[in-house]
């Protein structure tokens, strides 16, 4: 009886354990704790490139190689009426961190098309003008690592010597107040 | 046999806990079916085939018929099987912004569900303001979507795209696996070959 109860319980304790270590991998990045590991295309522009500081070459990169000390990461859809209206926010938001002398070089941009082929995710930044990488996640590959979140959802990363990244901040939601959103991440970094 | 219940007891919770979570990552409007059967109807029309003529009520009030559009422009149809669902709802917004390529392709978009007009008004709603005709297949419920063969055993219609030519011939047809959205570059690859 005794013996049968122990299994019944490594049994339970092994699914319990397994399902945790999945659902931790599915839920979206918590301030604090690193961005997971993602696997992100690698553009076939120079311009993109040079904007990210990556070298040519590699089929992808990691979050870490991109030379910043903090990454802004949009999970759009060209699918999504949202991201479509948000689209003129997140361009102007491009705008102010390139226009801005103590910003430029540090604090970098890029999207990532949910469900998007690199043909889709290219009319998109075609019919908005989008001059900031955006980087196809066709297959929901990395949309799923990062918790399956609802678009438009912002996340920004401190990237510290040696690659290794912090999140500074994760949130659904359209950029309704860019100024505001800049304010914050620039204010959370500072304070870190 | 009290440590057995409480383990049953303590996997029921623990499970029913992750379905919430999960339910909870959807839009609040959206009701997730799950995974579906990825096709279940039999085609009844074939590429180089005269479409089935159709007249269906759209939800800017008037009528529709595909008869309209010949010897004028290319008609590309978009089915997709139910208003307030998942893949439906991330599909037609994408059509929205690319109006331009279906005019460079000499081309107008149909959308067509097997909704009522109610139904597809809020629904379509939530996309913005649609350049594209949105057509309701409610009564006789989806006989459109039967004449073409799309019509699934449960009385939604497939994800199924197909392009007509001026002529009224069929050029392409997608019956897409339902649980998927189609890739935008298929549909512009065949649209670019009536040119």
């Amino acid at each position: 009886m005794f013996g049968k109860t122990s299994g019944l319980i490594v049994v339970i304790l092994f699914l319990f354990t397994a399902i945790a270590v999945a659902a931790a991998e599915s839920i979206p990045p918590k301030v604090g704790t690193a961005l997971p590991d993602i696997d992100l295309l690698m553009p076939d522009n120079s311009a993109d490139r040079k904007y990210l500081g990556l070298p040519s070459g590699g089929k992808t990169f990691q979050v870490g190689r991109i030379k910043a000390k903090v990454l802004i990461i949009q999970i759009y859809s060209m699918y999504c009426p949202y991201c479509q209206a948000d689209a003129p926010n997140v361009n102007r938001l491009y705008g102010l961190l390139e226009s801005n002398p103590a910003l430029t070089g540090k604090v970098k941009l890029i999207g990532i098309g949910a469900g998007n082929t690199s043909f889709e995710v290219a009319t998109y930044k075609k019919k908005y003008s989008v001059a900031f990488p955006l980087i196809p996640d066709a297959d929901f590959k990395i949309h799923k690592i990062i918790g399956e979140v609802r678009t438009p959802y912002f996340i920004a990363v401190k990237i510290t010597d040696g690659g290794r990244n912090e999140v500074v901040y994760s949130r659904l939601g359209a950029l309704e107040d860019v100024e505001q959103f800049l304010g914050q991440i620039v204010r959370t970094v500072q304070s870190n | 046999m009290k440590i057995k219940a409480v383990l049953l007891i303590f996997i029921i919770c623990f499970f029913a806990g992750n379905a919430c979570a999960a339910s909870a990552a959807f839009e609040n409007n959206i009701y997730n079916p799950g995974e579906l059967k990825p096709t279940d109807s039999v085609l009844k029309v074939g590429v180089g085939d005269e479409a089935p003529a159709f007249t269906l009520p759209a939800l800017s009030g008037k009528t529709v018929s595909l008869s309209d559009f010949r010897g004028r422009k290319n008609v590309v149809i978009s089915f997709v099987p139910a208003a307030w669902t998942p893949v439906c709802s991330d599909q037609w917004p994408g059509y929205n912004i690319i109006q331009d390529i279906f005019e460079s392709n000499d081309a107008v978009l149909l959308g067509i569900t097997v909704d009522n007009i109610p139904t597809l008004f809020s629904w379509t709603n939530q996309m913005g303001k649609l350049w594209f005709d949105v057509l309701s297949d409610f009564w006789p419920h989806g006989s459109v979507a039967a004449s073409f063969g799309v019509l699934r055993s449960d009385g939604m219609a497939e994800r199924a795209m197909l392009i007509v030519d001026k002529k009224g011939l069929i050029r392409y047809i997608d019956v897409h696996n339902i649980n998927q959205r189609p890739p935008l570059e298929d549909l512009v690859r065949e649209l670019e070959k009536l040119k």
